[in-house]
C-alpha cells in the first residue's frame, strides 16, 4: 500500500488511459497539483480519455475536483472523458463534484484607477455632507429633548445622569490632573530655560498662566475626554445598537435620545468645565513646582507674579469654551455610536472615527473661539 | 488499531467537567460510531454544549479520556481542522472576510495550494452546501440566517474532515429552511462519509436525520439509541422531554 498519490498515464494511439492511485486527498494537494499539470498536455493531445479509478485508496472533495478538472479539460475540446471503476462509496462524491463550478460568474472588470480615485473623492464629499446633516440632526434632537425636560423636569433621567457624571467626571480626575500637571511643569521648564538667556525669566509665569488658562487647560482636557469618554460612548451605544437594545427601547415608546443620549451629553457638558478647572489648577501647580526647584522662584513670588499676570477674563475665556467642546464631543460620540452596523469590525471603525472626528472638531472649535474672543477684545 | 477501535469515531470515557464548585459532566461515557449521525439532547444549560466543547478541546476536563479517530485528544499535535469541522450556533464567520475568504481560510492555513485551485475548491464547497457562486463575494453581515449557517458549514467542511460537529444547526431557521438544512446534512454525510455529532432541540431533525439519539441529564448519558427506543425509555427526564405536551403534539402531527 503506497502513501503517495500517483497518476499513471498510458497513452496507446489516440487513447489515453489515466490511472490515479493512492490517497487523492487534501493532505497531498501539492503532489496532486503537480500530477494533474504533468498530464495536461497528454490530455489535450488524446482523442479518448479514460480515468480508471480502481486504484484510488482515499478520495475527498479536493482530489475528486482535481480529477473532475482533468475530465473537463478533455471534454472542453469535445472528447468527453470516461470514469471507470469508481468505488461505490465514492460515486456520490464524484457525482456531486460533477455538478459544481459550472456557472462561474465573470469576474468584475477592474475599474479605471483614475475614475476609481475620482469616485472615492465624490463619495467622501457626499459623505461629508451627510456627516454635517447627522450632526445637525443630533443637535436638533438633543434640543428637543432638553425642551421636553424643561416642560416636565421629572422626565430627566437623573440616575443615569449621576452615574455618567461619576464615570466620566469623578473617575477621570486623577488622570486629567496628572497629565495637566506634567504639561504645566514642562511649559514652565521650557519658559525658564529659554527666557533665562535674555533675562526675562519672570515672564515665564505670565506665559504659563495665560497659556494654561486660555488655551492649553481646556484643550488638553477636551482631547483626553474625547479619547477616554467619547470612545466609551461610541462603543457602548454601538454594541447596544448591534444587540437591538436601542430598537427595543423605541418599541417601548421611549426615545433613545431622551434615555441614552441626553444624560450622556449633559454629563459631559457638566463635567468638562469642572475637569478643565481642576486641570488648569494642576497645571499651574506643576508650573509653580518647576519655578521653585528649577527657576529659583519661591511660591510667594510665583503667586504674586501670577496675580499680576492673569485676570478673571483669561479664566473665563478658557472655561467658557469647555461646555461647547463637551457638546461637540458628545454629539459626535453618540451619533457615531448609532451608525454602527451589525459587525464587530464596524464597531471598531466607528469608535476610531468618533475619536478622530471629535478631536479634530475640538481643535477647529478652539480656533474659531480664538478669533471670536480676539475680535470682542477678551 | 484493532477493529473495535476502528468502529468508533469518538470515544468518551469517565469524563468529568466542572466550573468552580459546580460539576457539569459527571463521569460521562459516550461512543460515536463511524459514519453515523448522533443527536444529543439535554436540558438547556444541562451541559450539551459543554460536552461538545470539551471534546473539541475548548474546555479543559477534570478527568476522563477522549479518543477521536482512535487517537487520544489533549495534545495540540495534529491539526485539529483536518480532524473535525465545527458549525457554531451563530456561524462564527469572520466578519472582516468575504464568504469566499471564510471558506478558504482553513485551506490557506493548512495546505499549500495555488490560488486558482483554492478558488475552485471554495466555490465547489459553496455549491455543495446549496449556495451560488455569486454569493462568494458577500460579507457575513449581508447574509441571511440560513445562508450564514450554510457558509459556516462550507467552512467546516473545507478540509474534508471525517467528523462534523453541529451546535444547534437548525435553531433560528424557519421550518422550511430547517428541513432543507436537515436534508443537506444527510446528503453531505452520505457523499463525504462523515460522522456527525449534532447538538439539537429540533425534534424533527432528531427523527429525520439522526441514526441514534443520546439524552444527557444530570451530567450523564441516561439513554442512547435510535429514536424509537428513546421514545420507550423509562427515565423520567427522557419521558418528560419526548412525552411532554409540546413533543406529543409534534409527534402526533408527524404521524
Amino acid at each position: 500500500m503506497n502513501h503517495e498519490p500517483l497518476l499513471l498515464a498510458t497513452p496507446s494511439g489516440d487513447v489515453l488511459n489515466l490511472r490515479p492511485e493512492g490517497p487523492w486527498t487534501a493532505a497531498n494537494v501539492v503532489t496532486l497539483e503537480t500530477l494533474s499539470r504533468s498530464v495536461g498536455a497528454d490530455v489535450d493531445r488524446s482523442r479518448v480519455v479514460t480515468l480508471d479509478m480502481s486504484g484510488v485508496s482515499a478520495l475527498d472533495t479536493l482530489g475528486a475536483w482535481v480529477l473532475e478538472k482533468l475530465s473537463r479539460r478533455a471534454a472542453s475540446s469535445g472528447r468527453p472523458a470516461q470514469f471507470v471503476g469508481v468505488a461505490d462509496h465514492y460515486s456520490g462524491l464524484m457525482e456531486e463534484v460533477r455538478q459544481v463550478n459550472r456557472h462561474t460568474p465573470a469576474p468584475a472588470a477592474a475599474p479605471n484607477p483614475v475614475l476609481a480615485r475620482l469616485g472615492d473623492l465624490g463619495k467622501s464629499t457626499v459623505g461629508a455632507r451627510e456627516d454635517v446633516a447627522i450632526f445637525l440632526q443630533m443637535l436638533g434632537a438633543l434640543f428637543m429633548a432638553v425642551i421636553g425636560v424643561l416642560r416636565r423636569p421629572r422626565s430627566l433621567r437623573l440616575t443615569s445622569l449621576v452615574y455618567q457624571l461619576y464615570r466620566i467626571g469623578w473617575q477621570a480626575i486623577p488622570i486629567v490632573a496628572l497629565i495637566t500637571f506634567l504639561i504645566g511643569a514642562i511649559i514652565a521648564q521650557q519658559g525658564f530655560f529659554h527666557f533665562r538667556r535674555f533675562g526675562a525669566e519672570s515672564y515665564t509665569v505670565d506665559m504659563v498662566g495665560i497659556l494654561v488658562l486660555r488655551e492649553l487647560g481646556v484643550l488638553i482636557v477636551a482631547i483626553m475626554v474625547a479619547g477616554r469618554s467619547g470612545s466609551a460612548y461610541t462603543a457602548e451605544l454601538g454594541s447596544m445598537k448591534m444587540r437591538e437594545e436601542i430598537d427595543a427601547l423605541s418599541t417601548m415608546g421611549l426615545d433613545p435620545v431622551d434615555v441614552l443620549i441626553l444624560p450622556r451629553v449633559a454629563a459631559l457638558i457638566i463635567a468638562l468645565p469642572i475637569l478643565t478647572f481642576i486641570g488648569s489648577i494642576a497645571a499651574l501647580y506643576g508650573g509653580g513646582l518647576v519655578a521653585q526647584f528649577y527657576g529659583d522662584m519661591g511660591p510667594a513670588i510665583y503667586i504674586e507674579r501670577l496675580h499680576e499676570a492673569i485676570s478673571v477674563t483669561h479664566f473665563e475665556v478658557g472655561i467658557l469654551k469647555a461646555p461647547f467642546m463637551a457638546l461637540v464631543i458628545g454629539i459626535v460620540a453618540c451619533s457615531e455610536g448609532l451608525r454602527v452596523k451589525g459587525s464587530a469590525e464596524s464597531l471598531g471603525r466607528q469608535t476610531t472615527t468618533s475619536v478622530v472626528k471629535s478631536i479634530f472638531l475640538v481643535i477647529v472649535l478652539d480656533g474659531l473661539f480664538a478669533v471670536f474672543f480676539a475680535s470682542i477684545g477678551m | 488499531m484493532d477493529a473495535s477501535q476502528d468502529q468508533f469515531a469518538i470515544r468518551v470515557r469517565d469524563l468529568v467537567v466542572g466550573f468552580g464548585r459546580q460539576t457539569v459532566l459527571d463521569h460521562l461515557s459516550l461512543d460515536v460510531r463511524r459514519g453515523e449521525i448522533l443527536g444529543l439532547v439535554g436540558a438547556s444549560g444541562g451541559g450539551k454544549s459543554v460536552l461538545m466543547r470539551t471534546i473539541i478541546g475548548l474546555i479543559p476536563r477534570r478527568s476522563g479520556t477522549i479518543e477521536v479517530m482512535g487517537q487520544p485528544t489533549g495534545g495540540h499535535g495534529r491539526g485539529a481542522a483536518t480532524t473535525w469541522g465545527i458549525l457554531f450556533q451563530q456561524g462564527a464567520l469572520f466578519s472582516s472576510l468575504t464568504v469566499r475568504q471564510n471558506v478558504q481560510f482553513p485551506l490557506r492555513e493548512n495546505l499549500v495550494l495555488s490560488q486558482e485551485l483554492m478558488d475552485e475548491i471554495a466555490i465547489a464547497k459553496l455549491e455543495m452546501v446549496g449556495l451560488r457562486a455569486q454569493d462568494a463575494d458577500k460579507y457575513p453581515a449581508e447574509l441571511s440566517g440560513g445562508m450564514t449557517k450554510r457558509v459556516a458549514l462550507a467552512r467546516a467542511l473545507a478540509l474534508d474532515p471525517p467528523i462534523l460537529f453541529l451546535d444547534e444547526p437548525t435553531s433560528g431557521l424557519d421550518p422550511i429552511a430547517a428541513g432543507d438544512f436537515d436534508v443537506l446534512i444527510k446528503t453531505l454525510q452520505r457523499t463525504l462519509g462523515l460522522t456527525v455529532f449534532m447538538v439539537t432541540h429540533d425534534l424533527a431533525s432528531l427523527t429525520t436525520v439522526c441514526n441514534r439519539v443520546a439524552a444527557l441529564a444530570d451530567g450523564k448519558i441516561v439513554a442512547i439509541g435510535p429514536m424509537r427506543e428513546l421514545l420507550q425509555s423509562e427515565h423520567p427526564w427522557v419521558r418528560a422531554y419526548f412525552h411532554g405536551k409540546r413533543s406529543q403534539m409534534l409527534q402526533h402531527e408527524m404521524r
